[in-house]
């Protein structure tokens, strides 16, 4: 297929696909006109059902919880995935020099990394009560990793990052999640059901298993995180040297 | 509710999470082992739930929020017999791959394991899902885990090449989902399927419904690998490893049909009622088009594992025109044809992989006449390849039986034959290779057949001495076996066509998902499948052997019999075969074509 | 104006995908990919998005503040996990094929046809 026959079939392909998509969009309720029972009853119900303030954690923990685990493996799977593609098959990994020159570069990045772990903690413990959560909390974690290795070079992230330490720390998180849901099991409720204290609303002890589940995920997403950053790093390394 | 619902896809998960956590304290065989248990009992806890599921749905709540007053807060499991028969399979397929795939994987630690259990998990909680949301959450990690799998001999081009198109095209297939659900979403504010059945019904149908239904349904036939969605299909499944394969060809390409099947019921039979026919007619359309196109194709092939490839698009096709009937009788046949099939293609794909184990090569022409090594493979190849075939009474026949009486009764009568045709392309292009394989009839050398590169797996490695030949054998020909022997389950074809009524009975199961409401047991009926599935069957299976023997011996024809067919057939095929060009920027203008199309068609004839 | 942002989906959606069948690189490719998926993101939001609502956290606010739907937020957070997922499989497949066929270029990686 030539590519001007490919550009002229999508083309004419996207013209009729866009007109359709938008006939389509017109029937959707006006933008700010959402009017429908399930977003409205969740913010009536969940701060008094569940005694969080941040209603979208409580839909993210707890009543779509279980989308949640799969979204945890999602990111699991991937990133063992990336381990996957990128091993090097039957190469040895030159080993990779350290870049970074200037002190002052690596005091002040080493205090801001430091820093960005402790806000990335904060969010993380913080998520059902403002915004931020296990996700994004982790994923703030994971970049206080990387900005290690931007200030202090190559070998004091690897040093500070063990493999074998990084996917336990993911595995504990994502099968630490599934393990909460089936402790509600053990409990005789359904999967992923709600339990402990609930505590009270706006304070840390609050949300029940949501809390624990907060943080199996900000476990999970900041080691995958940072597998994610290693692996990528490794292949830069080894181009550089 | 049933404490076991949510095992078939938390035990694979928390398995995957272990066997990653605790890697380096592992023995050498812990990995295998792990994968054969968890898969195992995956297998025998749906199988628990097809059992358990028998006279109403199990309607499972997650995080216990059950319904009020008809609103669905939390996400639902709906487990029907049919639903957890496809987890049952893919458990089945899984546990075998694993078996086949002993010491071969090695090299990378748990990581193969890790990502076929949670492939598992995906492929289980797709099947038996209620939530629009959940499905596209499930359908994402079964691709994620697909994409790395495929790409798992990564220093040869041809599997990079097949990993980035399997990627690019599957999450676009994806985006059009998510741009459906949005829809879906906005107009209902509801993601529990029988919910949004509920919202819809009594107004009529739009544009928005029409085009999110297309979406959702394009999306997943670029899962499935229906036409013109199919292009990465044979590039993707030539090049992964074949315990992958397995399970990819025998359970995911299907699954993406079922996942139409699921949507359709619960939320859109009520809005589309009447114009049924309409849809009925697009999706039967295109389910021919893709069978003959798979078939064709896959004719044209000398790789074995590519042309099993194209016989999966093809048997997808024949799918979709059994689900695109809307009937109830057409949804139990082909669930039971995608359960036989899916057994016969995992036992055939194990079968190439012994070929090229034993003998360093998957092309059917270097490998002619040296499967003498390996008798059993060509046991399991003839045995699959008449299963393909449609003997009767084996193996698909009570599927093909049920969908040929659904065709014939609502009046799409010329339809068997286009699946006897399709049947013939493809089973006899599997008879082909494996006479010229194992028996070494016909030509040394075809030029009309696709050349491809060496695959990964065929270069000679120590790898190859590993494992011991019953692990290798016994997957393959139990398999099989199952596969053509699933037809003698007593009663099966009339308790299919029960169960796939109770997915059509929209209002009971509404009631039942929203409300609690369990519905009494019906009564069982039985299935007298009448003398012309017979007759189709064996027109189909005598018409394999027949093209078989026409791929072997044509240049042998006389002259005046070829001379004016092939110069009718040499032009459009060599344009077949250039479509299929490997440039994933080609497929996605046909990906989009087909989207447009499918949209517009629906557009036009749903009024 | 009120249906601006449903039609800034369907634009940003058929860009993105344009940019996928004329891509020249494979890095291109995969930044034109997240930028087709982040259509839905749009949309997404855009559907459940209530004039003058507010965040539906309540850690300052009154409960029953007027706030917008929380369940979309929850299903863009699950649609960005996945994105992000995608493109680094991508990606390393990216380097993979710069490493050992030596391009970046889609139009040249047709090991398979036919």
């Amino acid at each position: 297929m030539s590519r001007s026959f490919r550009i002229g079939l999508f083309g004419a392909s996207a013209a009729a696909l866009a007109a359709l998509m938008l006939w389509s969009v017109a029937g959707l309720p006006a933008f700010g006109q959402y009017h429908h029972e399930y977003g409205r009853i969740l913010n009536a119900s969940a701060p008094s059902e569940r005694h969080v303030t941040n209603v979208v954690a409580a839909v993210v923990f707890d009543y779509r919880g279980f989308d949640t685990l799969g979204e945890e493996f999602i990111l699991f799977a991937a990133v063992m995935g990336i381990a996957l593609l990128l091993r090097e098959v039957n190469e040895r990994r030159p080993q990779p020099r350290d870049d970074v020159g200037s002190d002052a570069l690596r005091l002040l990045g080493v205090g801001f990394a430091a820093g960005l772990l402790v806000l990335g903690l904060y969010v993380v413990a913080h998520g059902y009560l403002t915004p931020g959560g296990g996700f994004q909390g982790g994923v703030v974690v994971a970049s206080a990793f990387l900005l290690l290795y931007l200030a202090a070079g190559y070998r004091a992230f690897h040093a500070l990052t063990p493999r074998s330490g990084v996917d336990f720390a993911g595995s504990t998180g994502a099968g630490g999640y599934a393990v909460i849901g089936i402790v509600s099991m053990l409990l005789g409720a359904a999967f992923l059901h709600n339990f402990g204290p609930l505590g009270t609303p706006g304070t840390l002890a609050s949300g029940g298993s949501i809390a624990f589940l907060n943080v199996a995920s900000a476990l999970e997403v900041s080691a995958a995180f940072v597998l994610l950053y290693t692996e990528f790093l490794e292949e830069l390394a080894a181009v550089r040297s | 509710m049933n404490v076991l619902v949510p095992l078939p896809v938390v035990i694979p998960l928390l398995t995957a999470a272990v066997l990653t956590a605790t890697s380096p304290l592992l023995s050498k065989r812990a990995d295998d082992l792990a994968g054969i248990a968890a898969a195992a009992a995956t297998t025998v806890v749906s199988t628990l739930l097809i059992v358990d599921s028998l006279d109403h749905d199990l309607v499972y709540w997650f995080g216990g929020w059950k319904p009020r007053s008809g609103i669905a807060r939390g996400i639902a499991f709906d487990v029907e017999p049919l639903g957890a028969a496809l987890a049952a399979l893919a458990g089945a397929l899984m546990t075998a791959s694993f078996v086949f795939a002993w010491r071969y994987f090695d090299e990378v630690g748990t990581l193969f394991h890790v990502l076929m259990l949670v492939f598992l998990a995906a492929l289980s909680g797709f099947a038996l899902s209620g939530d629009l949301f959940n499905m596209f959450v499930f359908f994402e990690l079964m691709s994620v885990c697909a994409f790395a799998l495929v790409g798992y001999a990564i220093d040869h081009p041809a599997p990079l090449q097949g990993s980035i198109n399997f990627a690019v095209t599957n999450t676009i297939g994806a985006l059009l989902v998510l741009f459906g659900i949005g829809l879906v979403y906005g107009r209902t504010g509801a993601l529990n399927l029988q919910q949004i059945g509920r919202a819809l019904e009594g107004r009529g149908h739009d544009g928005l419904l029409i085009v999110a239904f297309a979406l959702l349904l394009a999306g997943f036939l670029v899962k499935a690998g229906a036409v013109p969605f199919h292009f990465w299909l044979s590039d993707a499944y030539a090049v992964a490893p074949i315990p992958v394969c397995v399970v990819l060809s025998g359970v995911m390409s299907d699954l993406g049909l079922h996942a139409i099947g699921r949507i359709y019921w619960p939320a859109f039979s009520g809005v589309f009622a009447a114009q049924a026919g309409s849809v009925r007619g697009v999706l039967v359309g295109f389910g021919v088009i893709t069978a003959i196109v798979g078939g064709t194709m896959a004719f044209f092939q000398r790789d074995l594992k590519r042309l099993l490839a194209f016989v999966t698009i093809s048997q997808v096709g024949i799918f979709l025109v059994g689900l695109g009937l809307l009937t109830a009788g057409g949804l139990a046949g082909t669930t039971l044809y995608v359960l036989a099939s899916g057994f016969l293609k995992g036992g055939l794909f194990l079968a190439v992989g012994i070929l090229v184990r034993r003998a360093g090569d998957g092309d059917e022409l270097r490998l002619r006449g040296k499967g003498r090594n390996a008798p059993m493979a060509g046991v399991v190849f003839l045995l699959g390849g008449l299963g393909l075939a449609g003997l009767p009474p084996f193996g698909i026949f009570p599927g093909s039986a049920l969908i040929i009486h659904s065709a014939r009764e609502i009046g799409y009568g010329w339809v068997p034959t286009t699946l006897v045709i399709a049947t013939i392309l493809s089973a006899g292009s599997m008879l082909r290779a494996g006479a010229r394989i194992f028996l070494g009839w016909g030509d040394a050398d075809d030029p009309s057949l696709s050349h491809e590169p060496r695959a990964a797996e065929e270069e000679p490695s120590e790898a190859s001495g590993r494992a011991s030949p019953p692990l290798l054998f016994l997957p393959a020909i139990a398999l099989v076996l199952v596969g053509l022997g699933l037809a003698f389950t007593p009663g099966l074809a009339g308790r299919a066509s029960d169960w796939a009524g109770r997915v059509e009975n929209r209002p009971a199961r509404g009631a039942e998902v929203l409300r609690g409401v369990v519905p009494h047991s019906t009564r069982t009926s039985s299935f007298e499948p009448g003398a012309t599935p017979y007759l189709y069957g064996g027109i189909s299976t005598a018409g394999a052997f027949g093209f078989a023997l026409f791929g072997l011996y044509r240049r042998r024809l006389p002259v005046f019999l070829r001379r004016w067919p092939s110069r009718m057939t040499a032009r459009p095929a060599t344009v077949l075969k250039e479509l299929h060009s490997g440039v994933v920027g080609d497929y996605v203008a046909w990906l989009t074509f087909g989207a447009a199309a499918l949209g517009g068609v629906l557009a036009l004839t749903v009024r | 104006m009120s249906y601006l942002p449903y039609a800034l989906a369907v634009w940003i959606f058929l860009c993105g995908l344009y940019g996928v069948v004329t891509s020249r690189s494979l890095v291109h490719l995969v930044v034109c990919l997240a930028v087709a998926q982040s259509s839905t993101y749009v949309l997404l939001l855009s559907v459940g998005y209530v004039n003058g609502g507010g965040a539906p956290i309540f850690a300052d606010v009154p409960k029953g503040t007027r706030a917008v739907d929380p369940v979309v937020q929850a299903l863009t957070l699950t649609d960005v996990v996945v994105s992000v997922t995608v493109a680094g499989l991508l990606l390393a497949l990216t380097i993979q094929a710069k490493k050992k066929a030596r391009t970046t270029d889609p139009d040249e990686l047709a090991a398979m046809h036919g």
